[in-house]
């Protein structure tokens, strides 16, 4: 992707070499191997970073019942992808639903490009958004952790990946109507954050809460695990929201320093709010606001000023630790890791305030050289239309999330029964537990 | 014979066990368990789920001893894990009936 300093040096960038804005690009070694990086990185959230994150934060019971899920999602929805999500994602500009062109990746040309990245492999492509397939899935896995049952996860999850996320990465990211409307989502907050905590949202309330909970002890395992877990998703992210340039430059780099100071920012926020209110900043805390910050600035990142990420980062923290501490127990609803708190009120906020910081010359590219401007440089309409893309996500996804639910229970119960939750589904389901 | 058991400070235990190898004894059996007595746990808050614990872990120290030696064990354990803070623990003494040394099948105070 090009991007130039300023409109200015765009112009004459563009006069002086004018076929290059047209001549179908040629694949560029140092874009290709950053999005390798990339790859890998975003790869490493999910396992191990997610399934440590994850694992840490409930009961010793369940902490390989919890790994299972994040490992069995990685592979699972690889290899759906590969068969034909990517295809239904990425091949063919209709409004709803790509085509087949890619079935089985059939067609891929070994040195050819996909018109949405075109100076990487075609294959690569596929494989960068192939990651954010497989977290996404993984994600939904914190909001039902310690009594979903194994094959009704997997389950689920193959059914969610089409009904649900492969539709909306089509609209969001592969051209369909949310693309053509304008919607501005760089990294995720409407196909990865929204999905997945509006989904787990749907799937705690229908699978019920925890045994215990409200009354029991349900203190987590290990939160040393969740720390280590929210350094490789925090290091992650920068192949998440960097390498959603798509490209080794100006714009991935801007993404990253945003990501980061949104990340930090949460942190200190979160904590902050813990210590006026408990006298004691909590390490979960410090970890829960970073991942909000990471998560609230994933959709704005690649439009926005560094600074204007540091500002995210702070909403971001006070937002979502309302949602989580006050919202849920409120509500009552036992969305166990808080999928919706963190992740889908992130990604709310997030997609509404790419609306409000988008600043054209982060954006600015050879076919829209005026970059995406939101409502602090004069475009207020952005937020409106940031705003039809929230509902638009947060209503498919609520009635996707529930239809998939559904159709998984009338092949296998989604809850394991109550004596398996009270023994642990590491026994129960795997045969296996942790030992002193 | 007696059996000694006390319920210490599980950071205490060093100084109980030079505090009883001082005094000629030299063989123990010390146990992780939970519990509470005036100490009256805490609460842990994880996003804001307050968890109260009161079972606190402690150590729970047994010794077989002469009755002789009794008052001697009883006052090592003492001041070897006081404190003066609530939560010291707590020292328990049974009578013993028998005590057997597998090894060599001696009995009773030989076996100790």
């Amino acid at each position: 992707m090009t991007v130039s300093k300023t409109s200015a040096r765009l112009v004459a960038f563009l006069t002086a070499t004018p076929a290059l804005a047209q001549t179908p690009a040629k694949i560029d070694a140092a874009d290709t191997g950053f999005m390798i990086v990339s790859t890998a990185l975003v790869l490493m959230m999910t396992l191990p970073g997610l399934a440590l994150f994850y694992a840490g934060m409930v009961r010793r019971k369940t902490v390989l019942a919890t790994m299972a899920q994040s490992a069995a999602a990685l592979a699972m929805v690889s290899v759906l992808w590969a068969i034909a999500g990517y295809s239904l994602a990425f091949s063919g500009d209709g409004a709803w639903l790509g085509n087949l062109d890619r079935l089985l990746l059939g067609g891929m040309a070994f040195d050819g490009v996909s018109s949405l990245a075109p100076t990487i492999p075609e294959a690569l492509f596929m494989l960068y958004q192939m990651t954010f397939a497989v977290i996404t899935v993984a994600l939904i896995g914190g909001a039902v952790a310690d009594r979903m049952r194994f094959s009704a996860f997997l389950l689920f999850g193959a059914l969610w990946l089409f009904l649900v996320y492969v539709p909306s990465a089509h609209w969001v990211w592969g051209g369909g109507f949310l693309a053509k409307m304008g919607v501005l989502d760089f990294a995720g907050g409407t196909v990865v954050h929204i999905n997945a905590g509006v989904a787990g949202l749907v799937a705690a309330l229908v699978l019920g809460p925890r045994h215990g909970y409200g009354r029991d002890n349900l203190a987590p395992y290990d939160l040393s695990m969740a720390v280590v877990g929210t350094g490789l998703l925090w290091v992650g992210w920068f192949g998440f929201n960097g390498g959603s340039a798509l490209g080794a430059g100006p714009r991935a780099v801007y993404a990253i320093t945003a990501t980061h100071l949104a990340a930090c920012s949460g942190a200190l926020v979160w904590a902050a709010l813990e210590w006026i209110q408990r006298r004691k900043p909590s390490v979960l805390g410090i970890i829960s606001g970073a991942i909000a910050g990471l998560g609230t600035v994933t959709p704005a990142s690649g439009f926005i000023l560094p600074w204007h990420g540091l500002v995210i980062g702070l909403i971001a923290g006070a937002v979502c630790y309302w949602a989580c501490i006050l919202l849920k127990p409120k509500a009552g609803y036992d969305d166990s890791l808080d999928v919706f708190g963190v992740h889908g009120v992130g990604g709310i906020i997030g997609t509404l305030l790419a609306g409000v910081f988008a600043t054209g010359i982060v954006s600015a590219s050879a076919d829209a050289p005026q970059g995406l401007n939101g409502l602090l440089a004069g475009n207020p309409g952005q937020v409106a239309t940031q705003a039809i893309g929230v509902a638009v996500i947060i209503l498919w996804c609520a009635i996707g999330t529930f239809v998939a639910l559904k159709i998984t229970a009338l092949f296998t119960p989604l809850r394991v029964g109550k004596d398996e939750e009270i023994e642990g589904l590491d026994l129960a389901l795997h045969g296996e537990r942790l030992h002193q | 014979m007696k059996t000694v058991m006390a319920i210490i400070k599980p950071f205490k235990l060093e100084e109980v066990r030079d505090a009883l190898t001082a005094i000629g004894v030299h063989g123990m059996t010390v146990t992780e368990v939970k519990g509470y007595g005036r100490q009256k746990g805490h609460t842990e808050i994880y996003r804001g789920a307050e968890y109260a614990v009161s079972f606190l872990p402690k150590l729970k120290l047994e010794v077989a001893v002469e009755s002789a030696q009794v008052a001697a064990v009883i006052d090592a354990i003492a001041s070897a894990a006081r404190t003066g803070q609530i939560g010291d623990g707590k020292i328990f003494v049974s009578p013993l009936e028998q005590a057997v040394r597998i090894r060599t099948g001696e009995r009773d105070a030989d076996a100790l």
